[in-house]
Order: C-alpha cells, then structure tokens, then sequence
C-alpha cells in the first residue's frame, strides 16, 4: 500500500464507517457503490456467510448481563487486487450487503478513500440520519404536556 | 405380537400439497407477501422474533406466512432455523439507557425529565373496530414536532440516589447460556432472564397477572416503560476492535415493587425486571412481575407456594416450543403403545372375572 497521508485514518474513524455499513439498509451500499468506476477487482478471503451473534443484556439495565436473544448477521473478507483487505459485519441474511460493505472497507484503506467517503459513506449517514430525526420528531409530537389545574381556595 | 406398518407417504404428500393450497386462500385474492406481513402485521413479527428468540424481521414474517399466521408454528420454524446459524460470537450488553425510545412512560412520576412518550400506542384508543380501516389507504400521518435532545435518564435512578431502591451490582459474571447448555436448577437470575426473555407470552401474563391477584403478592408500579433502538456493539476479535453489527428494537420494563429491609437495613423498593426483543409490551411487562415473584429466596420473602414462585414450575413450561412438542406428540402414531395398552387391561379383565367366578364357585359350594 501506499505511504500517502490521504489512506491513513484512526480505528475510531474505521469503527464508525463499519458500523454505519452494519446497519444501512437493504441494498444502499451497493446502489452508492456503482457510482465508483471501475469496480475494483477482488478475491474472497471469507466468502460472504451468515450466521448469529447472541445479544447480551443487563439486569435492570446496569447490573449482571444475561443472554437476551440472538440476531441474524452476515460477515465477509475480501482483498482487493492493490491490497488491501476489507472486512465486513452487517446485520441480517444480507450476503451482496455483507460483500459491498467489505468492498466499502477495503476501498476506504486506498487512495480511494476520500471518494468512498463522498459516495457512499455521506449519503449512507444522510439517510440514517433522516431516519433517526423523523423517529424522534414522531415521538416527541406524542410527549404529554401537562397542564396543571389550581383547585382550592389557597393562592 | 405386533405388525409393523409401513405406509402414509402418498396421504402425507398430498396432504402437504393440500396445505400449500389452503396457505394461499382463495386464489382470487391477492397473495400476500413478506414485506407486507413485516411491515403491516409487525407485532406479531415481533412476537414471533421475541419467542423465536432470533432478531430478523424478515425471516419472521416469512415463517408467518409459511405457518399460515399461527404465530407458534411460525417460532417453531424460526427455532429450528437459528439452530442451523453458526455462532459469531456474542455482542457486549446493550446499554438501554442509550435507547433511541418512540415510547417511554413512567406511571410512577409525572414529570421526569425527557417527558412521557407515548409512541404508536393501543392505550387511551376505545378499542371500537374501525370500519374505515376495511377501505384502503386511509392511515393518518404521524404528527411531527421538533425534538430538543432530551437525555432520558433511567427513572429508577432518581430513586437510587436517595438510596430508597435496592442496588443494582454487575459482577462481571460470563452469563450462561441455555442455547448451549440445558437448563439446570437452580437458575441464577440471568439464567431465569434469558429463559423468561423467550418464554411464552400467555403463560408469563397469567403467571403475572396471578401474581396481581394474591399469588406471591408484591405489588408492583411500572416505574418505566421503554420501547425503542439501542445499537448492537460486538468485538470483533480478528480487527482487535469493536464495532457496531446492527440496530435492534427492544422493550424495557422495570417494576418498582413493595420492600424489603432488616435490622441493619433500613426498608428499600426492590425492582424487577423484563427486556424482550421487539415491541412487546405486555411480554416485557409480564416478565418483570415473574422475574420479581422468583426473587423471593433472595429477597428474604415466604415461600407462600405460588406457581410464580415456583422456579422450577416456571422455566420448565414457560417455552412454548418444549411444550407444544410435547404435547402435540401424543397426535402422532402411538399404535404399539396402545396396543400393550389394550393387551393389559384385556389381560386385568380377565384374571378379574376368572377371580369373580371363582369366588362365586366358592359361595355356591
């Protein structure tokens, strides 16, 4: 790979542009993903595979954990023909997700980076974001407002 | 003597067949398809994924729709499915307090800070069929008001800090896991939990509402409410790091329950607790009244021989999977069985007359 300052990033940058792959929906990384030409050539170091993680809980919230329940997640590994390995865990039976994603990670890693962010990364994080505020605009049109009714003499 | 008897494969196949076409109804209907029983039948969805115990919407609505809409053939279908998943590995604890709630109430406090949210609820409607909903296309839109990011502390916080609440404490305990160990007894609470977190929903309302009623008495306020997303955090142990592998929606109930103290300690609420998968209200409900009627032992409370308090009785008939495997086996074929059945009784009625008849001997001589 490349010593260029524009693939270098922190695990907390890597961290959060995983985890926004884990969680699009449906589809979404690879509509954004067409609009890279070329596609980048690859090989499998996992093939895409589904399979479950058991989710943990805590006691009231805060105290001792317990095993809740499980969910659906699929994982790949692929190595791009320059290199670079991405890797790849989003949520559900979503195997050309989980392939996209890993494609999203290794790209990410390239001197592609800033391009993946712009295409990709952005309108992925536009879209959760839109749906974070319309669930929370909803929610808080359904907060009780209080009013409160002197009753008695005393003032 | 017995005769094996071979046979059925074309009565099953064609009665199979018949089932395909009576899952599609009235072909003159139009078919229904996963993404609208996802979308328009969600809590039976959540049910089923609650039950299940296996987060995926999709797969859930389409074992409903396999299973004709009986929501317990449908968790059976999602059950054997998980069975066939590897297991990645398991996620840190969601942190709820994190929740991104579309419903949070408290009926223990008006005014909490973060408010009462009431979110897409059946309570305060007056439970009238609505005819309109027979037309098509006539769902209201949701209101929407500016959000000022409220944090939404935990209500059994406040209750904390005075010290009048019971203590939570993590001790750092790896929880065992009944998809890989049976069941044993005695469960410690995060056993109890996890069995309660998939456990038939009738069964845990009836237990709970007995409960209510006088069985293992201990009144309880629902000292919050939560219903919504928290994010999913795994390590991922070939990146050294981790990260976030999905967004779940959870329900949350915590009880605040009458007391418990001693010479040397001053009286204290004690809590239960539920936490379901899905939007599963009464589930979460249900599950923090029995999970606090278990607690009876270590709470120090009498033995009072309510089945909710019954640890064993509980977990051992709280799954609905177990119990309708066993129970609907006694359906199938039991032919021998019976037939030693019949040999016996067949035998007792005739060394009952040959008694019968020598006695009566007996008298005439």
């Amino acid at each position: 790979m490349d010593d260029t300052t524009e693939n270098s990033f922190s695990v907390d940058e890597r961290r959060e542009w995983m985890s926004l792959l884990a969680k699009s929906s449906e589809g979404a990384i690879k509509q954004y993903l067409k609009d890279i030409v070329p596609p980048p050539s690859f090989s499998y170091l996992r093939q895409p595979e589904v399979g479950s993680v058991m989710v943990r809980g805590k006691t009231s919230g805060t105290g001792a954990a317990f095993n809740l329940g499980e969910m659906t997640v699929t994982r790949c590994v692929l190595r791009l023909s320059t290199g670079e390995v991405g890797h790849a865990y989003v949520q559900g039976r979503r195997k050309s997700c989980a392939e996209a994603a890993a494609m999203v990670d290794a790209l990410m890693q390239s001197k592609y980076a800033n391009a993946v962010r712009l295409t990709v990364l952005n309108p992925l994080q536009a879209d959760k974001q839109r749906q974070n505020t319309d669930r929370a605009q909803k929610a808080a049109a359904t907060k009780v407002d209080f009013f409160t009714m002197a009753r008695g003499e005393d003032t | 003597m017995y005769v094996s008897v071979k046979g059925g494969e074309q009565a099953i196949e064609n009665a199979h067949a018949w089932l395909d076409e009576a899952r599609r109804g009235d072909t003159n209907i139009a078919e229904i398809n996963v993404a609208q029983i996802r979308e328009q039948l969600s809590l039976s969805v959540n049910r089923v994924m609650a039950e299940g115990s296996l987060y995926d919407p999709d797969l859930a609505a389409l074992a409903i729709k396999q299973s004709r809409g009986d929501l317990i053939e449908a968790i059976f279908l999602i059950r054997a499915y998980r069975t066939t998943l590897p297991r990645f590995g398991y996620s840190n604890a969601i942190d709820t307090s994190a929740m991104a709630c579309e419903r949070r109430v408290s009926a223990t406090f008006k005014d909490i800070p973060g408010g009462q949210i009431l979110g897409p609820t059946f309570d305060y409607t007056h439970r009238l069929i609505d005819f309109k909903l027979a037309a098509e296309g006539n769902a209201k839109k949701a209101s929407k008001r500016d959000n000022s990011v409220d944090k939404m502390p935990r209500v059994s916080d406040f209750l904390n800090r005075e010290g009048l609440m019971e203590a939570v404490i993590d001790n750092g305990d790896t929880p065992a896991d009944l998809t890989r160990e049976p069941l044993e007894l005695p469960a410690n609470r995060s056993l109890r939990l996890q069995s309660l977190a998939r456990a038939d929903e009738g069964f845990l309302l009836s237990l709970a509402y007995s409960t209510q009623r006088g069985y293992a008495r201990n009144h309880a306020f629902v000292g919050e409410l939560r219903i919504g997303l928290v994010d999913v955090v795994m390590d991922i142990p070939e990146l050294g790091f981790d990260i976030d592998i999905g967004e779940i929606q959870v329900t949350e109930c915590e009880t605040v329950n009458q007391f418990t103290g001693s010479k040397t300690q001053p009286p204290q609420f004690t809590r239960g607790y539920g936490l379901v998968l899905g939007q599963t209200e009464r589930k979460a409900i249900s599950m923090a009244l029995v999970d606090r009627a278990m607690r009876w032992e270590e709470l120090g409370e009498d033995d009072e021989g309510a089945p909710a308090q019954d640890a064993e009785f509980v977990l051992y008939h709280s799954d609905n999977i177990q119990a309708t495997g066993f129970l609907e086996h006694i359906k199938l074929p039991h032919y021998v069985d019976f037939q030693a059945e019949l040999e016996l009784i067949r035998q007792l009625r005739e060394d009952a007359e040959t008694n019968l008849s020598n006695t009566e001997d007996a008298h005439e001589q």
